[in-house]
Parts: structure tokens; C-alpha cells; sequence
């Protein structure tokens, strides 16, 4: 255990979501690296502007309805062909037209999961708790607030440095994260 | 021409999809109070009363189902499926509007879903969950039910596969898998604003916990924001299947009145025609017990009647062609079929049926019908009644005289079947207010994402 509560990062907390963008794109153009962004909705350009890259859910997704469809129809393929072939009315035992239903609704099923799955792991959630719930007003962050968080950890973080670098976006204000 | 001023000033008003002066913060407050912080309202006490009461009744009805056997419902041969197929085949097709709203609309780009889709997914979710009980009841052995499921058993059987009663399974349970993903993770970042909000220790603890720790950090809002558009570009041909597969449990039959091609487009057609007759249903009401008629606005119920209208003649386009089929075919049995629908034993029920959707409805074309809340309400309730009797009709005309005179037969309800139906609106009615006594009706990221945008002015 360390005894000292270690510093997590400085946040700045904003009123517009264009402040956000922008304090974002200063921050990375400084060469801070670790930053996170807070928004109460999905803000456009945000996580590009923190050089966020593709996403992978929908890879994720498109693997899942494969797996989902694939394994559904070679199910029916092999329970009506090979372990319990059946004359059904003279059609044949590998009646692929009748196997399209099932298989669509696993190729959906597999893929909605592996997206929500994938969404929420990606995410690294679900999580009990994090260091940026000890931030002063973060609780607005799901309401009107937006925030910037430079983590102690980033190689040109320094508090001082930092401290006055955040202050110069026009934020609300600037508050130290304890981990 | 008349002065135009005063009625476009008004109409521009009223069509609003938001209404005017809210912020971020108000806008998330006067949601979350709703669940949060405001008294329960006397209207909600008293419909929660009476919803109780019914489904309590439901769960007698069922009860004594399962100890005595179908033999309770008034269902025989030739009549084997009436109520709970019925049943089955409204509730399904009311969620099927939920998903309309919610996936198809947000692919479309169309703004005013978003103050709907939360209430009409949840309306989805119950609806389904009552239409997947009926066959269930009606199974006679139910305790049997995952027989349909494919899995290795000790009696080396597996379902056959080109029954659509097997398909029905895949179809239901995906659906209703994919409809609570999706309504759940719209919720997430709702939740996580109760979490914020709640100032009772209980509250921030479940909220908390439901909201699974979501932080709305721009990643997390990314990856969001691409399993959510994926999610709805996944429910909506999902829509279209699960009514097809549900149309084609009898279209497959040779059955005359039910074998007939255009049973998938016509049921799809049918489905969401009562599903926005019950989004209507639902959201007069609720918009005026909890004072929310600044996010779902007059603009709302009319998109909601005109979609209602094109999905109303697109049934009324399948009712004469089925006639016009039926002669033109020279089918001895299908030209019968039809004639008794029209003056057989069951006319009387027929006729409602042209006259609850497709003569009554085509009050929507005016417009002071569309902007009238009393009015759309009324209609509502007239296509939901129609549509439910539509599904009797086709249900038990068809199999009451089919091929042999010798065999026919007549179809009366008992007052088992009648508990079953009216329970099982009770149970849904019962499970819709939980939710909006408990959870947000409204998105409020999403509505917070449209103050925005109505503040830039694209809105």
C-alpha cells in the first residue's frame, strides 16, 4: 500500500463542449499524450481530437454474426443430414432455403451481442470505481459539465506546468485528481 | 388566400420536436426528477392499482391453466388456435413499432425519435414479453417448452428445422435478446446521470451499479455511439423477420385464408399500423401526467398519425388484394373463405375491422385531427380494437370452415380466455409504469445532444 494519496491528474472543467474540442487539441499539440475528455453526450470530433483511432466494435460485431450464423446453420445442417435425417414431405435432407431463417436470427443475435459485449469491454467496464469519480463536481460530468483530465503519468506532466497550462483553456477551474 | 401569419406562427410552435428555453441542465433534471425527486402522482397510483388488480388476475388465469390444461379455453377442434394466438400476434406487432422508432428512425436521422424511443423501446420489451408467454399457455404441456431449442438430449431428437413454429423460437428470443441490449444500453448513460443525481444513499448504490461505471469519457462515448448505430442497423431488418417468420406460422399451412404469399409484407404492415396506434396510446397520457409536453410535442403525434395512415392503407391494400386473390384464383375454398368472412357467422366481426382500420382511420388526413391529442387518442384505441379483432378474424375464420363441411365448427371464447387477454394488458400496463416510475422515459444524452443542436440551429 502507499501512504500518501498519489495525484491521479489535473482536471479542468468547462462550460461548452467547443471549449472541450479545442482545450483538447491544445493539449495534444503541447505533447500531452494522457488525456481523457468528459462529456454528458457524445460530442462530435471529441475522440478524434484526442487521436482516437478506429473503435473495433464494429470488427467485434462483424465476428460475432459470422460465428453467430455459421454455427447455427452447420448445426441444422448436421442434425437434419447426418445425425437425424428425416423425409419431411420428399424434400431434401440439406433443405438450405428452411435453414435461412434460424440462421438469420443468429447472424443478428451474435452480432448484437458482440457489440454490446465488445462495446462495454472495450469501454473497460463494468467498473466499481475509478480515480476521476474523486474529482470536485465530476458528478456534472452526466449533467451540463464538460472536463479534461491530464494524468500525473503523462511523461510531460508537471503540476505547476500543467496547473498553469490548464488554466490558460478558460476553464471554470482547475482541481488536482487524487488517485 | 387567407392571411397566413396566425397559423403558421402557431403550427411553427407546436411542431417544435423540443420546446423552447432548455439548457443541459434543465433539460437532464426535469427527466431525472421525474424518478428521482417528484411525488408520485395520483394518476400513476391509480393506474398502478388497477394494473395490479389485473395482473393478479393473470397470474390466476394462468395458474389454473397450467393445473387443468387448455381444455379451460373455449379452443377445440377445428378451432385449436384462437386467443392466445391472437394475442400473440397483437402483442408482437405493438413491439414492433418500438423498434421502428427507436432503430429505423435513428438511421433515418429523423430528430424527433429521440424524446420517443426510450418509452417506445421499454413498450417493446413488455410487449414481447406478453406475446411470448401466449404460446407458452397455450402449449398444453409448457413445462415442454424448450423442446424447440436444439440441444443434445437422452432421446436423440432435434427440432425440425423447416417448421416455422422452430423458426418462431429463434425469431422471439432474438428479438427480444437484441430489444433489451438495446434499450439497456441506450440506458447506460442515463443511469449514470441518476447515479450523479441521487441523493439517497440506496438510489446512488443501484444506479450506480446499473449504470455499470460508465464515466462518458470521449472513448467510452465512441465506442458507444458505433454499438448503438450498429445495434439499430441490426434491429431493423430484425423487425422485418420476426413478423415475416410470425405471418409465415400460418402462411406456411395450407389452410385457406392463411396461405397466401402476401402474408409477410401485409402482417409487417399490419404490425407497426397497431404498434404506433399503441405508441399513441401510451404517450398521450404519460406526456400529460408528468408534464412532459415540451419533448413530446404535437410534432410528435402527428409523424406518429401519418405513419399510422401509411401503414393503415398499406393493410387496407392487403385486405382487397386477399379478396381480389381469393377470385381471381377461381379457388373453390378461397372464394368460400372469403364470402364467409363477409357474411358468414363471424361477419359482424369483419366489418368492425373495415370499419376500426381502414374507414375510421382515414380521419388522419386532416390536419386538425393529426394536432388534436383527444382526437388521436380516440383513433388510437380504434385501430389498437381493430387490429386485435383483424387477428381473431384471420385466426378463427379460417379454421372454423376449412375443406369439409362435415368438420366445421364454431369458436366462443370463455371467460378464461377473456382473463388471459385483459390480464395480459393488465401486466403489461403494470410493468410500463414500473418503468417510468423507476427509469428515465426520456433519453437524456440524446435530448441534451438536441438542445445543441437546436441551439445551432439545426433542430
Amino acid at each position: 500500500m502507499t501512504n500518501a494519496p498519489q495525484l491521479y491528474g489535473l482536471i479542468a472543467e468547462f462550460k461548452e463542449d467547443g471549449k472541450l474540442v479545442k482545450a483538447v487539441k491544445q493539449a495534444r499539440a503541447e505533447g500531452y499524450r494522457k488525456l481523457d475528455a468528459y462529456a454528458p453526450f457524445s460530442v462530435d470530433g471529441l475522440s478524434e481530437a484526442l487521436g482516437f483511432g478506429r473503435d473495433g466494435v464494429a470488427r467485434l460485431a462483424l465476428l460475432g454474426g459470422i460465428f453467430g450464423g455459421a454455427s447455427v446453420y452447420l448445426l441444422q445442417w448436421y442434425s437434419a443430414v447426418i445425425d437425424y435425417p428425416i423425409n419431411s414431405g420428399g424434400r431434401p435432407l440439406h433443405s438450405w432455403p428452411a435453414f435461412i431463417p434460424a440462421t438469420f436470427e443468429m447472424t443478428v443475435l451474435g452480432a448484437a451481442l458482440a457489440a454490446f459485449f465488445g462495446m462495454l469491454i472495450l469501454n473497460g467496464l463494468p467498473r466499481l470505481n475509478h480515480p476521476i469519480f474523486n474529482a470536485p463536481d465530476f458528478d456534472l460530468a452526466s449533467r451540463n459539465r464538460f472536463f479534461l483530465c491530464i494524468e500525473a503519468s503523462d511523461r510531460k506532466f508537471e503540476l505547476a506546468a500543467t496547473r498553469a497550462f490548464l488554466e490558460n483553456l478558460d476553464p471554470i477551474k482547475v482541481t488536482e485528481v487524487e488517485n | 388566400m387567407s392571411p397566413p401569419t396566425a397559423t403558421t406562427t402557431l403550427d411553427e410552435a407546436q411542431l417544435k420536436v423540443l420546446g423552447a428555453g432548455y439548457s443541459y441542465a434543465s433539460i437532464s433534471d426535469k427527466i431525472s426528477d421525474i424518478v428521482l425527486t417528484r411525488p408520485t402522482h395520483w394518476g400513476w397510483i391509480a393506474g398502478f392499482s388497477l394494473c395490479s388488480a389485473l395482473m393478479l388476475m393473470f397470474v390466476v388465469a394462468a395458474s389454473y391453466l397450467f393445473y387443468k390444461g387448455v381444455g379451460i379455453w373455449g379452443v377445440n377442434i377445428p378451432v385449436a388456435w384462437a386467443f392466445a394466438l391472437t394475442n400473440f400476434v397483437w402483442w408482437v406487432g405493438i413491439g414492433h413499432a418500438g423498434t421502428f422508432i427507436s432503430a429505423f428512425l435513428l438511421l433515418l436521422r429523423q430528430t424527433w425519435r429521440t424524446s420517443i424511443n426510450r418509452f417506445a423501446e421499454a413498450m417493446t420489451i413488455f410487449a414481447v414479453a406478453m406475446a411470448g408467454l401466449m404460446p407458452i399457455l397455450h402449449l398444453g404441456r409448457p413445462w415442454f417448452f424448450y423442446w424447440l431449442i436444439p440441444y443434445p438430449n437422452i432421446m436423440d431428437l432435434w427440432p425440425q428445422w423447416r417448421s416455422p413454429l422452430v423458426w418462431d423460437i429463434f425469431a422471439i428470443s432474438t428479438y427480444v435478446i437484441v430489444s433489451i441490449l438495446f434499450w439497456y444500453m441506450g440506458l447506460i448513460p442515463d443511469l449514470a446521470t441518476l447515479r450523479d443525481r441521487a441523493h439517497g444513499r440506496l438510489q446512488q448504490i443501484l444506479y450506480g451499479l446499473a449504470a455499470l461505471g460508465w464515466r462518458g469519457e470521449a472513448r467510452q462515448w465512441r465506442r458507444f455511439d458505433t454499438a448503438y448505430l450498429l445495434m439499430a442497423g441490426l434491429a431493423t431488418p430484425l423487425v422485418i423477420s420476426v413478423h415475416t417468420v410470425v405471418s409465415l406460422d400460418f402462411a406456411i399451412g395450407n389452410t385457406p385464408g392463411w396461405h397466401s404469399t402476401i402474408f409477410p409484407p401485409y402482417f409487417v404492415a399490419g404490425a407497426l399500423y397497431s404498434g404506433f396506434a399503441m405508441a399513441l396510446t401510451i404517450s398521450i397520457p404519460l406526456r400529460a401526467i408528468f408534464g412532459l409536453r415540451d419533448f413530446i410535442t404535437a410534432r410528435h403525434l402527428d409523424n406518429i398519425a401519418k405513419i399510422m395512415l401509411v401503414c393503415g392503407l398499406l393493410v387496407a391494400y392487403s385486405y382487397a388484394v386477399e379478396i381480389f386473390m381469393a377470385f381471381l384464383s377461381t379457388d373453390t375454398f378461397e372464394k368460400a373463405m372469403v364470402l364467409n368472412r363477409m357474411v358468414g357467422p363471424y361477419a359482424a366481426i369483419y366489418w368492425i375491422v373495415i370499419l376500426f382500420n381502414v374507414i375510421i382511420p382515414q380521419c388522419l388526413w386532416l390536419r386538425r385531427v393529426r394536432l388534436n391529442a383527444m382526437a388521436l387518442f380516440a383513433v388510437s384505441i380504434v385501430v389498437n380494437l381493430g387490429m386485435w379483432l383483424e387477428r381473431f378474424m384471420i385466426i378463427i375464420t379460417s379454421l372454423h370452415r376449412d375443406f369439409l363441411p362435415s368438420s366445421w365448427g364454431m369458436y366462443y371464447p370463455t371467460v378464461w380466455d377473456w382473463a388471459i387477454l385483459i390480464g395480459s394488458l393488465g401486466t403489461f400496463g403494470w410493468l410500463f409504469l414500473l418503468f417510468v416510475r423507476f427509469l428515465p422515459s426520456i433519453s437524456m444524452s440524446e435530448m441534451r445532444k438536441l438542445v445543441l443542436e437546436q441551439h445551432q440551429g439545426k433542430a
